[in-house]
């Protein structure tokens, strides 16, 4: 039987994704008490994804684990930006 | 009888049964996807209803639930690098705590939807029945997304029943934690989907 080599992460640098995940949950209430108009939605979508690559990297792993399932991900991504953007043109031309 | 003695070789594929739980969770971002895209459109046409709508919502509850998932994600990341390691009483010691933050999550969720229920802010109740279409569709995308992730989080949990049981067993072990491994991801993926579900639902203007 032939393993593949697991690369562990250690207790410390979870703990450490962990509080720089709550520094940006910080963030994102406190901007959003500012009003900065029709950036709001798009500082907090920033923040959001920030978070959400942080969590992927680390925690699911993707950063030390074989780089196919990176590509698989962001392709996944990518359509569904697709998507979003080719349907937001369609109604913002209507 | 030298049959009897043949070495037990265990057919296993870690990977594939990763990439096999990856391709499962596109399908769950697809599900999601389609309703956040619904939710931009709308939030697109009705920006005023939306945001009125949002600030309906109890801020402080949506805090405090995205710092309790985002613990339980901690957690559960701990818990694999734990396992790694041979130390099965961290191991499941964190992965009850996950458990635990399913439930204050959950109970939450119940006391933020019971006061809304109690107003009559909900589909067919009488303070729903007087708001703007457009807002009405607010809470409609509201509950309906909240609840398919709380739906989420429950099944996630019970996922991690099943870990935490297979460990007690001594199935999943320090060189054996492909299970392990997918229902966090599973979790993760809850936690994620909430990161994008909080400030859109929560923090509007």
């Amino acid at each position: 039987m032939e393993h593949e080599k697991h690369h562990i992460v250690s207790y410390t640098s979870h703990l450490w994704i962990w509080v720089i995940l709550l520094v940006f949950t910080v963030i994102t209430v406190g901007v959003a008490e500012i009003d900065l108009q029709k950036l709001t939605v798009v500082v907090a979508l920033a923040v959001a994804t920030v978070k959400a690559v942080i969590v992927g990297a680390y925690f699911m792993h993707l950063k030390f684990d074989n780089k196919m399932l990176t590509i698989m991900a962001s392709l996944v991504l990518l359509i569904f930006t697709v998507f979003l953007t080719i349907t937001l043109i369609d109604y913002a031309l209507r | 009888m030298s049959a009897t003695t043949a070495i037990h070789d265990e057919h296993r594929d870690d990977f594939g049964a990763k990439m096999g739980m990856w391709l499962f969770l596109f399908t769950e971002l697809l599900l999601f996807g389609g309703l956040f895209l619904v939710y931009t459109i709308y939030r697109f046409l009705n920006p005023e209803d939306f945001a009125h709508g949002g600030h309906e919502l109890n801020l402080f509850v949506g805090t405090v639930n995205t710092v309790v998932l985002l613990t339980s994600s901690m957690t559960v990341a701990v818990s694999i690098s734990a396992i790694q390691k041979g130390n099965k009483k961290l191991a499941l010691s964190m992965l009850w705590v996950t458990i635990a933050a399913a439930l204050v999550f959950m109970v939450n969720k119940y006391f933020e939807w019971g006061h809304k229920f109690e107003i009559g802010l909900y589909p067919g109740g009488d303070l729903f029945a007087t708001l703007p279409p457009a807002e009405r569709l607010f809470f409609l995308l509201y509950y309906f997304m909240t609840g398919l992730h709380g739906l989420h989080v429950i099944i996630g949990a019970i996922l991690i029943l099943f870990v935490i049981r297979e460990i007690n067993k001594g199935i999943i072990q320090h060189d054996n934690f492909a299970f392990h491994e997918n229902a966090g991801l599973y979790w993760h993926l809850v936690d994620l989907i909430w990161i994008y579900l909080f400030p859109l639902m929560y923090l509007i203007h």
